[in-house]
């Protein structure tokens, strides 16, 4: 059981929450973006082997969105964060 | 090579079986390869095997980084069935189940393919009328295929709750009766051991840890062996197709995700045919030693650890025993996870690359298992062509950017849901 610290509630139960998608997926602008842009984002995933964020929703608690730096080797978590703050800023 | 007989083995009995040779050979990597296929698993193997047979092809060498089948060929729940409605899907998985059914003649190496059945459960109407449509897919493309009213499958699944008063109260099933089960471990082994026949090199405790690519053309290898020059690299590692790719800057349409699965304590045989719910999401079937093989959903969280957490454990073992409250008596005895590479259509990808001499064989979710021999069969022409088969022609990697896509699940680009 992982336990997964909500920037809200605290820590929980990983069974409260649902992995949703990379966090650091960018949506192109819909007005400018080409179709192998658009494409991409779509399609494309980096499923990176070790540390990355994601985009986590605590379903069965605030309901809120909020982000998990956590590592696809061990599990471990490092760090969440609510969307709002500058846990993404310098990231790729 | 010792052909298998009943008179090898007489022969081998009167020397209390000491001299047995070995299954295959375990030479050094040579510098120079025509072909080098990453990954010695099932696929990889298959595919090793069938570019000597059917195309000839013999200088090529089969680089695992672990020890044969020690990926998803050995962590699977053994199912094999061909019961796919999707065109692309249908045809490619019956050659498949084809090859299944002779298997075991054509490798001189009995893989234990048991033509059990596989039945998969209706619990409402709108399930009842897509599994039908289904099944009248599978006839009209000369696959059987058979619908169970409820009192059958009572008949045929004497331990299935089917009465009305479970959490998903069963209508009716989809039966494929020449789909089964087959021993994993000895498909890898069978298919190494054909493949060594025809002079391949298999070479184990070999990573790949960079593919050598020059203006648009593969070269070859680096690996913890020492590099290996070679005219076509071949990849067959699914789980790990997405980090592989990336050596070459091919960012895929897949996500990786850690897949469990269970077995109970061995009991006496009581569940001869395969049971899978969608509703429920769970797949039992019971080996031939008795323990009872159970699977289910994902984790649902990227993942490339072999190991995944208990709540899905708890899922996977409440579902079984909804459909089976006899089994609620029983022991888990074992748990594991394998790595998926789950794609955004939910189908395979076995196809060339933007790269001369590159081909890329991935993506196959939950189900790689069933699809081996055809998987090497297709992927073996693939590579000897540089063009595919006629039965792959679909999984072509430039599906996703030209829309046409093979969703049997019609759930879109969400990778887990698949």
């Amino acid at each position: 059981m992982m336990l997964i610290t909500c920037p809200w509630c605290g820590r929980r139960a990983q069974t409260e929450f649902s992995y949703i998608d990379d966090a650091t997926a960018r949506r192109p602008n819909m007005d400018s973006v080409n179709e192998a842009e658009h494409f991409k984002f779509v399609y494309e995933r980096d499923s990176r082997r070790g540390v990355q964020y994601e985009l986590w929703h605590h379903h069965a608690g605030c309901g809120k969105f909020f982000k998990i730096h956590r590592d696809t080797i061990t599990h471990e978590i490092h760090a969440t964060s609510k969307l709002s703050n500058g846990f993404l800023e310098g990231v790729k | 090579m010792t052909r298998y007989s009943i008179f090898s083995l007489a022969r081998n009995a009167l020397s209390n079986h000491q001299n047995w040779p070995k299954v295959w050979r375990s030479p050094e990597p040579k510098s120079r390869y025509e072909i080098v296929i990453i990954g010695g698993g099932g696929h990889g193997l298959a595919t090793a095997y069938y570019l000597a047979k059917n195309h000839g092809i013999k200088n090529v060498a089969v680089v695992e980084k672990g020890w044969l089948g020690g990926g998803n060929t050995g962590r699977n729940t053994t199912i094999v069935r061909s019961n796919y409605g999707q065109p692309g899907n249908t045809l490619f998985y019956e050659k498949s189940m084809q090859l299944w059914e002779g298997l075991s003649k054509d490798l001189n190496y009995n893989v234990m393919m048991s033509h059990r059945g596989v039945l998969n459960l209706a619990h409402n109407d709108a399930q009842i009328d897509a599994f039908q449509r289904r099944g009248n897919t599978m006839r009209i493309n000369n696959i059987d295929a058979e619908w169970l009213s409820l009192n059958q499958v009572q008949v045929l699944v004497p331990l299935l709750n089917c009465s009305s008063r479970t959490r998903f109260p069963v209508k009716g099933g989809l039966l494929q009766p020449r789909a089964g089960t087959a021993r994993h471990d000895a498909v890898a082994w069978g298919f190494a051991r054909g493949a060594d026949k025809y002079g391949i090199d298999i070479i184990q405790n070999c990573e790949v840890t960079g593919i050598d690519v020059h203006a648009g053309e593969v070269k070859g290898v680096q690996t913890t062996r020492g590099p290996i020059r070679a005219t076509k690299v071949a990849t067959a590692v699914a789980g790990h197709t997405a980090h592989l790719c990336e050596m070459v800057g091919m960012r895929m349409p897949l996500e990786t995700h850690v897949l469990q699965a269970m077995v109970s304590e061995p009991i006496k045989p009581c569940l001869n045919t395969v049971v899978t719910s969608g509703a429920a999401h769970v797949y039992i079937s019971q080996s031939d030693k008795g323990e009872l093989v159970f699977g289910g959903d994902l984790d649902f969280y990227p993942s490339y650890a072999q190991r995944g957490n208990f709540p899905r454990i708890e899922d996977v073992a409440q579902n079984v025993v909804s459909l089976f409250p006899a089994f609620g008596r029983l022991r888990l005895m074992r748990t594991w996870g394998g790595i998926m590479d789950m794609s955004m259509d939910g189908s395979p990808i076995i196809s060339t690359s933007h790269i001369k001499g590159f081909f890329i064989n991935g993506g196959w979710c939950y189900g790689g298992f069933k699809a081996t021999p055809g998987s090497g069969w297709v992927y073996a022409h693939t590579i000897a062509n540089d063009a595919p088969h006629e039965l792959n022609i679909k999984f072509a990697l430039n599906r996703f950017e030209s829309g046409a896509l093979i969703d049997e699940s019609g759930n879109g680009a969400t990778a887990k849901a698949h």
